[in-house]
């Protein structure tokens, strides 16, 4: 206790000046902020901002029209594509879970957890085009390019879960192998918390299957793709529609008891994959993905092959990403701060549903469905990304905030203030770092999804990536794809390392 | 010196996840008065507490066991919050960004009575328990209000602080009702003492005509 005798005395001058010394925990975040958003103002000069439709106001007229105006000719089609959507979901999911659990199980080995963050660091339409080439647009290619990427990531979260279990159960297993240990002490302990990440992971799978239909696959985004490329916005709002019923009711049709049997239709469901020529793949992998030079032991062709595409294509691609994913990152933290209160029962009152039915769609909704449709708007520049990254993200932060200040409400001060202030004074404060836990921890995942972004037309990496597909330079397409998933390497790092000296926990998602 | 009524209960009871905290409770408390609420842990001071303060929410000056101080915000803002109600939410909110130069001294003013005042710029998380229980106090302090009402305001000090500010903090208000734990505070203090056991008035006495060995069989197991 501090030994400073009380003083009753009145009327001196006060000395009420700020010391220097050792910064607040508020101070250090503050400026942990505000170097993040001047980060932001200074992308916004690289980022390629302009508006390339002359008048989005027409645009915006004609696709709002169609929101309220849904109409599809052929209700069989639609139902088709949904299905193949939730096949593609619930069997992705349930093998890379899987994968994960085993993944996870020799984590403590620095190879499985390199391995891991390399598969997750791709994205899942990256994989889907990789795989395109040599599966065609099969079922295989589909569940691939949703199973690997979800399996790096279970790993590293069931892992997570692992580590918070205590270990007293585990300790009576003492002298037992290790895989008895897993599955004897440490998965049943924690399979309740595995089961509740499993099922929002399955929500994640419906979003991924749905945007594989940009690239081709028989999902609904093809035909959201489809309806939107031909602007026919009555049919696009039908696809999205059905999107976001399907996303919104899983608790009503999803029953554990059924899922042998859902798994089993999910298989027969899915359209049929095509033999696979053994040869040809061996030679995709081992020849089409490297370049020649290399291939053939030229070093410097090889050097001026990758100096070559790194100037034309890696540096400007770098800028773009990097560019939109910090702009992208402050807007969705200054969405999430702005929305969630209006989510909150406690600090709105009773129309608190209203904020939180919002944030549930922006969040149920893809980035890539959101940036296509402002690309309608903006034509494509970095702005569409940006806003769908930001409204997508924010939503999502803003959802969990909310849960936070509603489950917080019961410990706090009969006589807390009201209004502005009670937001202002109390409970944005105490919400912050949670908010920059999840903030930071979304960056990665904003990363991902700037990169991938490229595809609609966007001059990110995917935009590239895609680009030397279609020239079937598949040697300089595995390469962005590379760059692509190093720079997210890095950014999970960076992430974590800055969530540990900020004293920040891992979010509670 | 005892005024007309402020807090009246006439066989109120409580329940808290459908148990009963409180049995009928009846109770007067009148302008003036200084009353200590005193029996074992449990016994349902917290929620009696609470009740009284629902009858006068906007003339107490609350310090409650879960002090709410928000450890993002300076000492100085956690003590400024006592005061949002008398001013408007712009200046509020021009406050938090940058501190207005009088509430600064009146703030600085009552950090200095708590012994606090160098700690006015750092934030709760960087202080001790018993330095965090006087931010609270000040908090209370600067509501400026009549009626002051505490939950063990002063556990976390030692006990000659604490009996030194408990004694600031009863004279800076007219009316007080102090939950406490200590019986010999308790009656030096304060006028009337109000005993609760399991949840119902054990006994209700004027500080006068107590001694504590009386006091002290509230503590005893029946």
């Amino acid at each position: 206790m501090g030994g400073k005798s009380v003083s009753l005395a009145k009327g001196e001058k006060s000395k009420a000046e700020k010391p220097k010394g050792k910064k607040s925990t508020g101070a250090r975040f503050r400026d942990l902020s505000l170097w993040f958003v001047l980060v932001a103002i200074v992308s916004l000069f690289f980022a390629d901002i302009f508006l390339y439709q002359p008048d989005p106001w027409e645009e915006f007229t004609r696709i709002g029209w169609g929101m309220v105006t849904p109409f599809w000719p052929d209700a069989n089609e639609l139902l088709m594509s949904a299905l193949h959507t939730v096949s593609f979901a619930l069997l992705g999911v349930a093998v890379s879970a899987a994968l994960g659990v085993l993944l996870a199980i020799w984590f403590h080995w620095r190879v499985v957890r390199v391995f891991s963050a390399v598969i997750r660091s791709v994205h899942e339409i990256f994989w889907g085009l990789l795989f395109m080439q040599v599966f065609g647009l099969s079922a295989l290619t589909g569940l691939l390019a949703i199973i690997i990427p979800f399996a790096g990531i279970f790993a590293k979260v069931f892992s997570d879960i692992f580590h918070q279990q205590s270990s007293a159960t585990v300790d009576t297993l003492a002298g037992s192998s290790r895989l008895s240990r897993f599955f004897y002490g440490w998965i049943p302990q924690a399979w309740p918390a595995m089961g509740s990440y499993i099922r929002y992971r399955f929500e994640c799978a419906l979003r991924s299957s749905a945007i594989l239909g940009f690239i081709g696959l028989p999902t609904l985004g093809f035909h959201l793709e489809t309806a939107f490329r031909q602007g026919d916005y009555s049919e696009a709002a039908a696809v999205f529609w059905v999107f976001l019923l399907l996303i919104g009711s899983v608790r009503l049709w999803f029953y554990k008891k059924l899922l042998p049997a859902y798994l089993l239709g999910a298989v027969f469901l899915l359209p049929e994959t095509p033999p696979v020529n053994a040869s040809f793949v061996w030679q995709f992998f081992t020849q089409d993905l490297w370049p020649n030079p290399l291939l053939n032991g030229d070093l410097p062709g090889a050097m001026s092959w990758y100096g070559n595409v790194l100037a034309d294509e890696v540096g400007p691609a770098l800028i773009q990403t990097i560019a939109i994913t910090q702009a992208a990152l402050v807007l969705s933290g200054v969405m999430a701060l702005a929305w969630y209160p209006f989510a909150s029962r406690w600090l709105v009152g009773r129309y608190y549903w209203v904020g939180r039915f919002k944030l549930l769609v922006l969040r149920s909704v893809p980035e890539l469905m959101l940036a296509y449709l402002f690309m309608l708007l903006f034509g494509p520049s970095a702005l569409p990304a940006i806003f769908a990254l930001a409204l997508h993200n924010g939503g999502l932060i803003a959802f969990l905030l909310a849960n936070h200040s509603q489950d917080a409400s019961s410990q706090q001060r009969l006589d807390s203030p009201s209004g502005l202030a009670r937001y202002f004074y109390q409970d944005l404060p105490q919400r912050y770092p949670a908010f920059l836990a999840l903030l930071f921890y979304r960056w990665e995942v904003i990363m991902r999804e700037s990169a991938m972004m490229g595809v609609l037309g966007i001059a990110t990496l995917g935009f590239y990536v895609d680009s030397a597909f279609e020239e079937i330079r598949f040697d300089k397409a595995f390469f962005l794809i590379l760059v692509a998933a190093a720079l997210n390497v890095i950014v999970d790092s960076l992430s974590r390392r800055l969530r540990r000296a900020a004293g920040l926990k891992t979010p509670r998602m | 010196m005892q005024g007309q009524a402020m807090f009246q209960l006439t066989g109120a009871s409580f329940a808290h996840d459908d148990q009963l905290v409180l049995h009928d409770i009846s109770l007067e408390i009148r302008d003036g008065e200084k009353v200590a609420l005193v029996g074992p842990s449990g016994a349902g001071k917290s929620t009696l507490l609470s009740l009284l303060w629902k009858q006068q929410p906007d003339a107490v000056a609350l310090c409650p066991q879960e002090s709410g101080l928000v450890d993002l915000l300076s000492t100085y803002q956690n003590i400024y919050m006592g005061g949002l109600s008398r001013f408007s939410t712009l200046y509020n909110l021009i406050n938090l960004i940058r501190p207005w130069a009088v509430r600064r001294e009146e703030v600085a003013r009552v950090a200095r009575t708590l012994g606090i005042e160098d700690k006015l710029w750092n934030s709760p998380d960087q202080l001790s328990g018993g330095q965090r229980q006087r931010v609270a106090l000040g908090r209370a302090l600067y509501r400026n209000k009549s009626i002051f009402m505490g939950d063990e305001p002063v556990s976390s000090l030692d006990p000659e602080q604490g009996e030194q500010l408990l004694m600031h903090v009863l004279q800076q208000h007219t009316t007080a009702i102090v939950a406490i734990h200590s019986p010999e505070l308790a009656a030096k203090h304060f006028d009337r003492i109000i005993a609760l056991k399991d949840g119902r008035i054990f006994g209700d006495w004027q500080a006068a005509e107590l001694d504590l060995s009386t006091l002290e069989t509230v503590y005893q197991d029946a």
